[in-house]
C-alpha cells in the first residue's frame, strides 16, 4: 500500500523537515503521498509535489489547520488513515502534538523519533536522552511514526507529483488557537542551519548574546542556547538545543560557555564538526569537541570575530 | 475540581545510563530511581492550583512496579492528597498507560489531567496526547504557563518557533514543559505527613487493560562514540582550523 507524510510548514514555506521525513518514508519501500494541511497553502503543496519520491500531494485548505492545532489535525488524518499502511510526521512540536492522538485512535503504538529505517517494520530510535539506541520492530498493522529529521538526508526537489484537493474534516469545537509569539531573527532556523553558535550559562546575561549574534551574522549561522541559558532567562525557549529542546546536526556547531550536560550533548553530538570555547578545561563538552579552546569567552569571542574578519568573512 | 497527575518512576536524570553487555536493555540494577522530572513539574502545578483554591483535590497515579509507591509518596509529600498505584511489571507502553488512565479518569472524573510531556527513559512523548484522544478531550502539550478560566484553560505552549497560546475546554489534558514552574522540595513535616496519606493499590487487570508490549525491542546499543579532538591555543587558531577543515 502507501505511506502518508504529514507536511511541516508555516502556510507559506514548506519546511526542510518535510523533505527529510519524505526521505524516511521512501525507505519503507511503498509509494509516498504528502498531506499539506493549512490555510492558503497552495505554494506549500506545490513545493511538496516537487520532492523526489512523492507520488501525490493531498491539500486540505482550511483556516482551522493554519496552526496545526492537534484536535482538528487528528480528525483530518484519521479520515485518511484507511488508505495508508504507514503515516509519518517529522518530530517537530507539531508532529509530536497530533501524531500520538492518531495512533491512540487507531489502537496502534507510535514509534517516536526514528533515526534510521532498518527494514519496513524495524527502526532505530534514541532512548535515555540519546545515551542508548533502541532497535524496535513494529507489529503488523498500521505504523505511526515520528521522524527525527537529523537522521535523514532531505529528499531532493526533482519530483513532479500531482496535487489533489481534499475536504476539510472541520472543527472539533473543543480547542482553539489564540495567539502566537514567534521569535524573529532573520537568521536561519536552528533545525536547518548549516552553522550554529550556541551560548550557555557562561554567557552571564542575555545582552552578552550579542557577541554571538555578530559571529552568527558573519557566518550566516543560527544562534542556539543550552537549557541553563534559557532557564536563566538570557534567551527565549525556542533557542534551546538538547534532548527536550531542538535536536540539531549542522555542519559546524560552536558551543560557547556551555559545559556539556548529557541532555545538551544529546541535542548536538551528531553535528559534523564541533568547536567549544570554555574556561573550564574539565568541561564535558571538550570530550565531544573536534576543536577545543580553553579560554575566557569574553576575550576569545572578540578575537575569534577579528580573525573571521581577517579571513574575509 | 479534581486534578489527576500521572507520574512515572524512572532512572534519576543524573545517573549515567549503561547499556547491558547483551544489548537486551539498560542496566537498572542498583541505580537511583526518581520521579520523572516533567511529572514532578506536573505535581507542582497541580498543588499550586489547589493552593490557589482552583483545585479541590490532587490525585497522583503511577503505573509500574511496587516500588513506584516511593514516587507516589514523593508527590504526596509535595502536597498531593492521595495516590493510586497500578501495579505492572516490566515495560508498559504509552498506549497501555493511556488506556489505564482513561479508565481511572472515567472513575475519578477529574476536570484536568496534568502529565509530564515525556518520560526521560523511553523519551516517547505520547501518553498525554493518547489519553486525550481516547477520552475525546482537548490537549495542550508542552505547557509554559497555565491559566484556568470558567470551564476553560488558557495554555501558553513551547513550540519550535516560540510560544503559542491555545484555549481548551475542560475537562482537558495538559502536558508540562520545563519552564512551567520550579518544583518545591518537600519539607520534613510534609514527608512525615505523606506517610499517612492513602495509596490505593490496583493492577492493570482491574481495568481490563492488556499491558503486553506491542513493539518488539530487538536490541539496545550504545550510540556511536565521538572522539575528542584537539585543543587549540587561541581564538585565531580556532578560526584558522575551522577554515582549514572547511567548516566555515
Amino acid at each position: 500500500m502507501t505511506s502518508l507524510v504529514i507536511a511541516e510548514h508555516d502556510n507559506k514555506v514548506l519546511k526542510d523537515a518535510t523533505a527529510k521525513t519524505v526521505a524516511a518514508a521512501t525507505q519503507l519501500g511503498a509509494p509516498v503521498h504528502v498531506l499539506v494541511a493549512g490555510e492558503n497553502t497552495g505554494a506549500v503543496a506545490e513545493a511538496a509535489s516537487k520532492l523526489a519520491g512523492v507520488e501525490k500531494v493531498l491539500l486540505a485548505d482550511d483556516p482551522i489547520y493554519a496552526r496545526m492545532v492537534a484536535e482538528p489535525m487528528e480528525a483530518l488524518i484519521l479520515g485518511l488513515a484507511a488508505n495508508y499502511d504507514a503515516i509519518l510526521a517529522p518530530a517537530t512540536t507539531n508532529g509530536k502534538n497530533y501524531m500520538p492522538r492518531v495512533a491512540a485512535k487507531l489502537d496502534v503504538p507510535q514509534i517516536s523519533e526514528i533515526l534510521a529505517v532498518e527494514s519496513p517494520d524495524t527502526f532505530r530510535r534514541p532512548i535515555y536522552a540519546g545515551n542508548a539506541i533502541q532497535t524496535v520492530q513494529a507489529p503488523a498493522g498500521k505504523k505511526i511514526i515520528t521522524v527525527r529529521t537529523t537522521g535523514f538526508k532531505a529528499a531532493e526537489g526533482t519530483g513532479s507529483a500531482s496535487v489533489e484537493k481534499i475536504a476539510s474534516a472541520g472543527d472539533t469545537g473543543i480547542s482553539k488557537f489564540v495567539a502566537e509569539e514567534l521569535s524573529k531573527s532573520g537568521r536561519p532556523e536552528l533545525t536547518s542551519a548549516k552553522i550554529i553558535i550556541s551560548g550557555g550559562r557562561g554567557m552571564q546575561s542575555g545582552d552578552n548574546f550579542h557577541l554571538l549574534d555578530k559571529i552568527a551574522d558573519k557566518l550566516h549561522a543560527a544562534v542556539g542556547a543550552s537549557r541553563a541559558a534559557v532557564d536563566a532567562g538570557f534567551v527565549p525557549n525556542d533557542y534551546q538545543v538538547g534532548q527536550t529542546g531542538k535536536v540539531v546536526a549542522p555542519e559546524l556547531y560552536i558551543a560557547v560557555g556551555i559545559s556539556g550536560a548529557i541532555q545538551h550533548l544529546a541535542g548536538m553530538k551528531d553535528s559534523k564538526v564541533i568547536a567549544a570555547i570554555n574556561k573550564d578545561e574539565e568541561a564535558p563538552i571538550f570530550q565531544v569537541a573536534d576543536f577545543g579552546l580553553v579560554a575566557d569567552l569574553f576575550k576569545a569571542i572578540p578575537e575569534f570575530e577579528a580573525e573571521l574578519t581577517r579571513l574575509g568573512y | 475540581m479534581k486534578v489527576l497527575v500521572p507520574v512515572k518512576r524512572v532512572i534519576d536524570y543524573n545517573v549515567k545510563v549503561r547499556v547491558k553487555a547483551d544489548q537486551s536493555g539498560v542496566d537498572l540494577a542498583n541505580v537511583k530511581m526518581s520521579l520523572n522530572p516533567f511529572d514532578e513539574i506536573g505535581v507542582e502545578e497541580a498543588v499550586r492550583l489547589k493552593e490557589k483554591g482552583k483545585a479541590s483535590e490532587v490525585v497522583v497515579v503511577s503505573i509500574g512496579p511496587q516500588q513506584a509507591q516511593e514516587q507516589i509518596r514523593t508527590a504526596l509529600a509535595m502536597g498531593a492528597d492521595r495516590g493510586i498505584l497500578v501495579k505492572a511489571e516490566g515495560e508498559v507502553e504509552p498506549l497501555a498507560v493511556a488506556k489505564i488512565l482513561k479508565a481511572i479518569c472515567e472513575a475519578e472524573q477529574p476536570g484536568l489531567v496534568i502529565l509530564g510531556k515525556q518520560a526521560i527513559d523511553d523519551d516517547s512523548n505520547q501518553t498525554g496526547q493518547m489519553l486525550a484522544a481516547l477520552l475525546g478531550w482537548p490537549q495542550a502539550t508542552f505547557a509554559h504557563t497555565l491559566e484556568l478560566g470558567d470551564g476553560t484553560a488558557k495554555v501558553e505552549r513551547e513550540i519550535d518557533g516560540g510560544l503559542q497560546t491555545v484555549e481548551i475546554k475542560l475537562p482537558a489534558i495538559v502536558t508540562t514543559d520545563l519552564r512551567l514552574n520550579e518544583p518545591r522540595y518537600a519539607s520534613l513535616p510534609n514527608i512525615m505527613k505523606a506517610k499517612k496519606k492513602p495509596i490505593d493499590e490496583k493492577t492493570a487487570a482491574d481495568y481490563s487493560v492488556d499491558v503486553t508490549p506491542r513493539l518488539k525491542v530487538l536490541k539496545v546499543a550504545e550510540p556511536p562514540k565521538r572522539q575528542a579532538g584537539i585543543k587549540v591555543k587561541t581564538a585565531a587558531e580556532l578560526a584558522d582550523k575551522l577554515k582549514e577543515v572547511g567548516a566555515i
